[in-house]
């Protein structure tokens, strides 16, 4: 009954609906889980990686994290074409603010902008909506570390911590019980991240090649973007397991009397 | 002739746009820019500082150039902003821009420039900086034969804009 308004965007179903952006965020529910947390002291990214055949040729430093400009990079999950489209774009609007202001783009501008593109998907034009939701972490000096997700509809929220792509819902509630705001270091996020990335991942174990992580800190009025080596993820995971070890025999241990 | 032109005019709450030229040109650009950068606060809840106000200005200015219709205008731009303090910017019709401690436009202004050169040190205090502006203001009137009586002027600062006493011809006596 409902298929009848599914053909066109550009239609409001007879509840109220519009199924091609609902439709788009179930095809972002099975993609890769992208996590962010705000830090006291910078801000990280994390990412599933989905493509870890061997035989794939390591053109592209990082599958799932773009950098947009000097003080922002973003996470996407979903359709990595339509992904790579919207990067393009952003990177544009945030060079056309530079070269009309001399100065980086406030944060939220951009986040705004790009979900006045991603709108226009849904309402005019008879294509289809992106189906990428895109995590956002930059600093700007009205508001500092910020960071933002959105979605195909064209809405945006600013966020502490959150996670977009498969078991997002499950990692987000885990992310609330965990994160503290104005005390968590982005040490304690990055193992944050790991904790909750693990969950996510359906069955398989943590290994450096399936995450990819970023972050962005400021230094002597500077940003830093930094993507983790191989090393230092492994690292992170090592840690983690071994916490997940002593908290698993910590519960085994018969209670002392 | 009028001679009580108000050329200088108020961008934002602590920006301020002195602007020369054809007459139509300069309340036209003026008015737009000032539009504009208005714009942006109600966009976005908080206001462009002078530096990128200066940017944004001279690009219409360089863009508007190549164009049917370019805007012959000369403009000084002052700002003060909360990280980097007062800044002045000379911007000329041919799309210049560039950040001073003191500028002049126009034919006073090849008097004024070695008078400010002279008289102008870093940290000078208001009431310093308006008397190096009378002397340049009486030069003005002593050389140029034909020159108008009155110079407003206007000051910003932390505390926003404020307008300080028009210097006149009686200031040459």
């Amino acid at each position: 009954m409902a298929r009848r308004y599914d053909t066109r965007t550009t239609i409001f179903s007879p509840e109220g609906r519009l199924y091609q952006v609902e439709y788009a965020m179930e095809a972002i529910s099975h993609a890769g889980t992208s996590l962010g947390i705000l830090a006291t002291d910078g801000i990280l990214l994390a990412a599933e990686r989905r493509n870890t055949n061997k035989l794939l040729d390591e053109v592209f430093f990082s599958e799932k994290i773009y950098k947009l400009n000097d003080d922002m990079v973003c996470s996407v999950a979903g359709i990595t074409s339509d992904a790579n489209v919207l990067t393009n774009e952003l990177r544009l609007i945030a060079q056309r603010y530079l070269l009309q202001y001399g100065e980086s783009i406030p944060c939220e501008q951009l986040v705004s902008w790009l979900c006045d593109v991603k709108q226009a998907y849904t309402q005019y034009g008879g294509k289809r909506p992106f189906g990428v939701s895109i995590l956002y972490m930059g600093w700007d000096k009205h508001y500092g570390y910020q960071l933002y997700q959105s979605d195909p509809s064209g809405n945006y929220g600013g966020w502490k911590a959150t996670c977009i792509g498969n078991n997002s819902a499950a990692a987000v509630s885990s992310l609330k019980q965990e994160y503290k705001e104005n005390e968590t270091t982005l040490a304690e996020a990055q193992a944050l991240a790991v904790k909750v990335l693990s969950k996510t991942l359906d069955m398989t174990k943590l290994t450096p090649e399936k995450v990819e992580m970023a972050t962005l800190t400021r230094k002597d009025n500077k940003t830093i973007i930094r993507v983790l080596t191989s090393s230092e993820v492994e690292k992170l995971i090592t840690d983690f397991e071994k916490s997940e070890a002593e908290a698993e025999a910590a519960k085994k241990q018969p209670p002392k009397s | 002739m009028k001679d009580d032109e108000e050329k200088i005019f108020r961008v934002s709450d602590k920006l301020v746009m002195g602007v020369v030229g054809d007459s139509g040109d300069t309340t036209q650009f003026a008015e737009y820019i000032a539009k504009n950068i208005q714009l942006y606060k109600m966009r976005n809840g908080y206001e462009l500082g002078p530096t990128a106000a200066a940017n944004f200005t001279r690009r219409n200015l360089a863009e508007y150039l190549r164009s049917r219709t370019p805007y012959f205008v000369n403009i000084l731009m002052g700002g003060y902003d909360k990280e980097n303090g007062p800044e002045l910017y000379f911007m000329d019709y041919l799309a210049s821009s560039v950040k001073v401690p003191f500028a002049a436009h126009g034919f006073g202004g090849y008097l004024s420039l070695s008078i400010m050169d002279r008289y102008h040190k870093k940290d000078l205090t208001e009431e310093q900086a308006y008397e190096v502006l009378q002397k340049c203001v009486k030069e003005v009137h002593k050389r140029l034969f034909v020159s108008l009586p009155n110079f407003q002027v206007t000051v910003v600062n932390r505390d926003g804009i404020k307008v300080l006493p028009v210097i006149d011809s009686s200031s040459s006596k």
